[in-house]
């Protein structure tokens, strides 16, 4: 356990974004695909491939972005862990892809029916190669996740790691709560 | 350390680990065209599992009414490997590696709530009584060897003495179109390696496995000794051309450790998979180690995969037996390693097993057997 | 002709998610899946095989087929109207 420290914490949750708890960004007027895209404007990102990602991967996208912004974090490398977990897995994809079924199904739909995407696009964005891992558990483990990374900082080249929560339920509500931990 | 303990699998090749092996050893396969509407209104090539053996195997049991055919499969494969632990214990652990679960829910428009992952989870350690909160393992492909990987971590670290895996996918409309619209499904019974390979095969399986915390092994043991995971950092679907993450997966597994005596690959026949871990087992070097797979046999049978093809593995280095890759007739890959025909024997010790997946994700773990 | 041309970029973008591009961006004749401009994917690819087979009714099954279909908006045209 002590050796991971918790460097920076960020929040998207409900039209607000927290950064170590101070606000950063809100807007209640928009739903929420639409705040997501909002944020990613307000980021003045050039990254044409967001709107092709589907809201779990947004969100996970956006959330990483805030938390490495100003920080120095090596790339090229697999100095760098993402440990993702939340409730509802890929669920609300997966009924977006169950409806495309009875007429054409959607390759571009049915590539993030898997929770782990998100991970893979944010290791794509900032050229991660080191440790994965997406649990789905009941509610927020935050210590488990911690005792996971703790293990990974202790046995593996692991020197940072993104760690927290990622959910999207089945309608669409979002929630990010992530963290930058650095092995001391 | 940790070793493997008590395994089963079920699959179209039997109910057991024996009667699996038995199969694989003979070269059996148990995929074979199904035309069946409730998975996909053309033809495919596919191992399923058969409803009334899965009926008859649940007789046995009590208190299934109401679980879906993935939970029934779940439980009797548990049921067969749980006798000499304490379910009771908090140091028990539960990790259930699936990639859809009980996703056929959603097409019966019954409640969300059925598909959910964590429910499904929670229903099976209820069931048993596992204390313990369960976890799941939702990574793609890679999801079964990911498991080995977080248990051994989890129990090195103190936080359980020993650890249930259980790998599981049943095959569903859902999966199979998404793989249609891929169109990486083979329209004969999968060919891994082979020049001719034009893409993979679907299977359903269920495969279990007990991981213990032991002071010093037993002659025979099997120790997980290391392992990895690790992305391509390049795309989420397509595998990356160098086999930049599973490279890292290998190396970081095999670190400090000699090289493994066989490599059982993912190799689930399609063209780039095959051809990228070919890549990563050369820039490895150990183009010179025996390799083979399974997926000929089973197809790709998704959470389960990793799982049941360790355990396979597992009982290989038991038998001092490589196998020849069910499906391979002439080896047809951009790197240079050796995949092989027919089964040899062979004094063996240690075996790498691998898989990749969807999300860039790459895994690897490697285990060692005491003389 | 320059009508489907026009349809087919209206519909690559709304299919694609490509919000950041209007028709206006795209060139008959540039590359779909270069290292500019669009810079399209395999997933793309097949995402396009869906859009001719929803809105045009064409069924493309040989992925290699459709590689040399896709080259540009006008290559895609063509396509469809010799297959119409």
């Amino acid at each position: 356990m002590n050796s991971v420290a918790i460097v920076k914490e960020v929040i998207i949750s409900n039209g607000i974004v927290l950064i170590n708890n101070q606000e950063f960004f809100s807007d209640d007027s928009v739903e929420e695909d639409s705040f997501l895209k909002l944020l990613y404007k307000k980021l003045e990102l050039k990254y044409s491939k967001f709107y092709k990602m589907d809201v779990l991967s947004k969100l996970g996208f956006l959330s990483v972005e805030l938390l490495l912004n100003g920080e120095r974090i090596k790339t090229e490398s697999g100095e760098t862990a993402i440990v993702f977990a939340n409730r509802s897995s890929s669920l609300y994809t997966d009924i977006e892809y169950q409806k495309s079924i009875d007429e054409i199904p959607s390759p571009s739909v049915f590539v993030y029916t898997l929770p782990n995407i998100v991970i893979g696009e944010i290791c794509i964005r900032h050229k991660f190669y080191g440790e994965n891992m997406f649990f789905v558990q009941e509610k927020y483990d935050k210590k488990f996740l911690i005792n996971y990374v703790s293990t990974l900082f202790r046995t593996t080249e692991t020197k940072n790691a993104i760690v927290g929560w990622l959910e999207v339920d089945v309608d669409g509500n979002y929630n990010a709560e992530i963290m930058l931990c650095k092995k001391i | 350390m940790i070793v493997v303990g008590s395994h089963n699998i079920i699959s179209s090749l039997g109910f057991g680990s024996d009667a699996n092996l038995k199969n694989v050893i003979s070269g059996v396969t148990g995929i074979k065209q199904h035309l069946n509407h409730s998975l996909s209104d053309s033809p495919v090539q596919a191992s399923i599992i058969d409803d009334s053996e899965i009926n008859s195997a649940c007789e046995k049991l009590n208190g299934l009414d109401g679980f879906s055919k993935l939970e029934k499969l779940v439980i009797l494969s548990v049921n067969e490997i749980i006798k000499d632990i304490d379910v009771s214990s908090p140091q028990t652990g539960l990790l259930l590696s699936t990639t859809k679960g009980n996703i056929e829910y959603l097409s019966k428009n019954s409640s969300d709530e059925g598909a959910r992952l964590d429910f499904m989870a929670q229903k099976i350690a209820r069931y048993f009584g596992f204390v313990s909160t369960p976890h799941v393992i939702s990574n793609a492909c890679i999801s079964g060897v990911a498991a080995f990987v977080v248990a051994k971590r989890l129990i090195d670290a103190g936080f359980y003495e020993s650890i249930v895996i259980v790998g599981a996918d049943v095959l569903s409309k859902f999966i199979v179109s998404g793989f249609q619209s891929f169109q990486s499904l083979s329209t004969e019974p999968c060919k891994p390696f082979d020049i001719n390979r034009n893409g993979l095969s679907l299977g359903e399986a269920v495969a279990s496995v007990v991981l213990h915390k032991v002071i010093s092994a037993k002659p025979g043991d099997v120790e997980i000794v290391s392992g990895a995971i690790q992305n391509d950092a390049n795309h989420i679907s397509g595998p990356s051309r160098t086999g930049e993450g599973l490279y890292r997966a290998i190396k970081n597994t095999l670190l400090n450790q000699n090289k493994p005596d066989f490599i059982c690959a993912h190799g689930t026949a399609t063209l780039y998979n095959d051809d990228m871990e070919s890549q990563a087992i050369e820039r490895a070097g150990l183009s010179e180690v025996p390799v083979f797979g399974l997926k000929g046999n089973y197809g790709h049978t998704l959470g389960a995969a990793g799982v049941l093809e360790t355990i396979i593995s597992v009982q290989l280095l038991r038998k001092n037996l490589i196998l020849g890759t069910k499906g391979l007739d002439k080896l047809g890959v951009v790197a240079s390693i050796k995949v092989g025909k027919e089964n040899r024997s062979t004094p063996l010790t240690g075996v790498l097993k691998l898989m990749s997946g969807f999300g860039g994700c790459n895994a690897a773990v490697y285990l060692k057997k005491y003389e | 002709m320059s009508e489907l041309k026009e349809a087919l970029k209206e519909q690559i973008i709304q299919q694609l998610n490509l919000e950041d591009f209007e028709p206006g961006d795209i060139k008959d004749n540039d590359l779909l899946f270069g290292n500019e401009g669009l810079a399209l994917d395999s997933i793309d690819a097949l995402e396009i095989i869906v859009l001719l087979e929803k809105e045009y009714g064409i069924k493309i099954s040989d992925p290699k087929q459709g590689k040399e279909i896709m080259t540009s908006i006008q290559t895609l045209a063509d396509f469809i109207e010799s297959n119409k």
